[in-house]
């Protein structure tokens, strides 16, 4: 009996052993570049290894019930008459709610650090007019108030384009040019049909819908050039909808933005 | 009277063509019906399959080099509807539910015969309708999920099409579903508590409880989306005023329940075939029971987790992650269950177990990547990507495929007679698991690194692993020739049988093989303990 229950913890220890080594060793997720993505992989880290832990012992549960418990050529009747066991029962239902509701709870407070609980409408220029209705983006955790006077940009995206403009400098690019570790907030909205705004390395996406503006707040972190991929179904050209967003030093960044500045705006 | 035999039907059987022909006709019996229903699905699986064949050769490499743009979105909106509405939903449901049913029930037939037949037969023309759309203008090209304004601004005559085609095949869900819940609640034979039903009964009453709360609000909706596209009102149009996320919200209203009417049929079909091949009872009947009906409950307030990224306040938000998350718990208690009940036993391993135990291993990966999936700040990275299309084929190919295969092997010799060949089909096991997870597995990676879905073209740094996974495809097509020829060859000279080669307790096994018209010759048998084995030596 000792015997068999040193197998049982060898097995477990092995499986959990394995699980966060892979956890810890085997990168799934493309570069960080955003504030929002070393949160988001460590969310991801924890999911993976809990993940790895279940299937695995599962699937080790399942391949050894096969060939320990398989009907031998000379065998005859039934396996034993367990209908049931209660406080087994009980265990699994329990250990299960509380790690999803761990779960649950570490993913809230992942999200309320990648800023998804923020009331939207905060401090932000564009949304002066109480009459306009915002839904919901990512808002994020970054204090840096004064970088909004700049970094205001409107999207606007259509089969199969995206938009960006510059209200401040008065004009519109197709690419998305931002300096690196300063807060940029994004007005969304389609001309015709749902696209959607994502970049893999910022870890963020949102739906640009006609007739109802959405917001999205990130901080990029590291000089680049990334891809902003369309991620809903909008028509027969949606695989090709891309555009690209710059990252760069402010110095650089100011100077784009001076050369494709309107003159006479008043700012 | 729980069975009453009309003599109005008895005279329209005996009406009613011998032989191959009677499938072809509008019979009233419940296990030609099933029958109907399991070869019709099966056929627009092979349509379904060759799409999604289509779709793999495309994506081989990273341009749209394969078929015009446009007709990459026809088929990709094609094989999703085919495959849920005319395999899954129909297979798992109507070829299973109705000729298992009576049997489980002690009933000669379904509640309603002619409302079965009814229900059957509105599929045939809706499937051939939604493939011939094809041919009009184009079929369908938004998506099975129809989302405005694309559904409205595309081709009209093929968004109108499908929306009559899932508009019927809704109903026939319906009247289905119905069936179901008058068969199990009033068809049992006296003495037979509900709580000695075989598991299989309990999935189809929770399923069919999902299917009539659900499935009239999906009707509804694609009404007003159809008023929308030809009458030009503005329920879901923007430029009119209408609300394009409302949609979404009436639309998962139905579709996230539907993946609970895809895979709770197929948990309780898993229920009967492990513990007759292990010979061992089912482990917690009574904690199967509540988890079933768990899962119904918490699945019709789960729907919103499809629209994380849509616009949806952040209180929606963590309600459905939480309430989503949650749906673990009634189905992690279900794993844990027939794995104890694997635990102890005498398997046989054969075509049947390998299938189920395979369904189990691919379930709980499909189920893992689903709880990350529920948690709104994971989502919002793969929402829309392969991520999401490798986890739902995870659950409904990795999961209900599986078992409706595990399913054919196992009641084969009950509807024909005769065994399957066990060499042939440990050949398909193989082939179809191998190719599944070659196909899918590498679909996560795909999603995390920033590849979406319903795409034509990609970045070519993943042309490597999409061409893995196109190989899977291909695996996966090839797996069906081996079952096709065991079916073929097993249905006439297969090995016989006998009544019951699997020793099993549960009542379809306790009549000949193939059963009468009636099912049993005299009175229906009392089965208490459907799952009774280890009880008496034998």
């Amino acid at each position: 009996m000792l015997n068999k229950n040193f197998y049982l913890i060898l097995i477990i220890s092995l499986v959990f052993a394995i699980s966060f080594w892979i956890g810890f060793n085997v990168n799934l997720l493309p570069a960080e570049a955003s504030i929002n993505a070393p949160i988001y992989d460590e969310l991801f880290k924890i999911l993976f290894i809990i993940g790895l832990i279940i299937f695995i012992g599962m699937t080790i549960a399942v391949t050894y019930s096969l060939f320990k418990f398989r009907k031998r050529n000379d065998q005859i009747g039934d396996g034993i008459a367990l209908e049931g066991n209660l406080s087994l029962e009980i265990v699994w239902t329990i250990i299960p709610s509380i790690i999803v509701l761990l779960i649950g709870l570490y993913s809230y407070n992942i999200y309320d650090r990648m800023g998804g609980m923020k009331e939207l409408n905060h401090n932000h220029e564009m949304m002066s007019s109480n009459t306009e209705k915002i839904w919901a983006g990512i808002s994020q955790t970054s204090d840096n108030e004064i970088a909004i006077n700049n970094l205001s940009i409107e999207v606007s995206a259509m089969q199969f384009a995206f938009l960006f403009n510059y209200p401040k400098g008065n004009f519109i690019s197709g690419e998305l040019h931002v300096p690196v570790d300063q807060k940029v907030s994004m007005k969304m909205e389609s001309k015709d049909v749902i696209h959607a705004f994502w970049v893999p390395e910022f870890r963020i996406k949102q739906d640009i819908i006609p007739g109802q503006p959405t917001i999205l707040n990130f901080t990029p972190t590291k000089v680049g050039k990334y891809p902003i991929i369309c991620a809903e179904l909008c028509g027969p050209y949606h695989g090709g909808m891309r555009a690209s967003i710059i990252v760069e030093e402010e110095s650089d960044y100011n100077e784009w933005f001076n050369k494709n500045k309107k003159s006479e705006v008043n700012l | 009277m729980t069975i009453s035999i009309d003599p109005q039907k008895t005279n329209n059987e005996s009406l009613q063509p011998k032989g191959w022909l009677r499938y072809f006709s509008f019979s009233l019996d419940h296990k030609v019906i099933g029958i109907q229903y399991l070869v019709c699905g099966f056929l627009f699986y092979l349509i379904g399959g060759t799409l999604a064949s289509a779709i793999r050769i495309e994506l081989a490499s990273p341009m749209s080099d394969f078929m015009p743009r446009d007709v990459y979105n026809q088929v990709l909106t094609l094989h999703g509807t085919i495959m849920i509405f005319l395999w899954i939903v129909p297979v798992v449901n109507g070829a299973f539910g109705n000729y298992l049913i009576p049997f489980y029930v002690g009933a000669r037939d379904m509640a309603f015969p002619r409302l079965n037949a009814v229900a059957f037969w509105l599929i045939p023309p809706s499937g051939l309708m939604l493939v011939a759309s094809y041919f009009v203008e184009g079929a369908a090209q938004a998506g099975w999920t129809a989302y405005p304004p694309l559904s409205i601004t595309t081709p009209q005559s093929g968004q109108i099409i499908w929306i009559l085609s899932v508009l019927l095949l809704g109903g026939s869900s319906i009247f289905g579903g119905i069936n179901f819940i008058a068969t199990i609640i009033k068809l049992r034979r006296p003495g037979l508590k509900l709580m000695q039903l075989p598991m299989y009964c309990w999935a189809m009453l929770g399923t069919s409880l999902l299917v009539v709360l659900s499935t009239p609000v999906l009707a509804g909706t694609l009404i007003l989306l159809s008023f929308d596209i030809i009458a030009n009102t503005g329920f879901f149009n923007p430029v009119l005023g209408g609300n394009v996320v409302v949609y979404q919200h009436l639309f998962w209203f139905y579709s996230h329940p539907a993946v609970y009417i895809m895979v709770l049929p197929a948990f309780g079909l898993v229920s009967e075939i492990l513990p007759v091949h292990a010979r061992k009872p089912l482990f917690g009947y009574t904690t199967m029971v509540f988890s079933i009906m768990g899962i119904v409950v918490l699945g019709l307030v789960v729907w919103a987790h499809h629209m994380f990224t849509s616009g949806t306040p952040p209180w929606m938000r963590l309600f459905f992650t939480i309430a989503t998350a949650f749906i673990a718990v009634p189905t992690g208690i279900k794993f844990f269950n027939w794995v104890a009940t694997l635990w102890g036993g005498k398997i046989s391993i054969n075509s049947a177990m390998l299938f189920s135990c395979g369904f189990i291993i691919n379930f709980v990966f499909g189920g893992i990547t689903g709880v990350a999936l529920a948690q709104v700040p994971f989502d919002i990275h793969v929402h829309d990507t392969y991520f999401v299309v490798a986890h739902f084929h995870y659950i409904v190919y990795g999961g209900t495929v599986f078992i409706i295969f595990s399913s054919i092997y196992h009641w084969f010799p009950k509807v024909t007679g005769r065994i399957l060949n066990e060499k042939l089909g440990i050949l398909h096991f193989i082939i179809t698991f191998i190719g599944f997870n070659l196909c899918f597995a590498p679909q996560h990676w795909l999603g995390l690194n920033g590849m979406p879905r319903r795409v034509a073209e990609y970045d070519p740094q993943f042309q490597f692993v999409n061409q893995i996974s196109s190989l899977g495809a291909l695996l996966m097509a090839i797996s069906t020739i081996p079952f096709l020829i065991n079916v073929f060859l097993s249905v006439r000279n297969g090995k016989n049988a006998g009544d019951n080669p699997w020793n099993a307790l549960t009542p379809e096994w306790l009549t000949s093989s193939p059963p009468p018209v009636e099912n049993w010759e005299g009175e229906a048998p009392l089965v208490e303990e459907p799952y009774g084995y280890g009880k008496e030596i034998s």
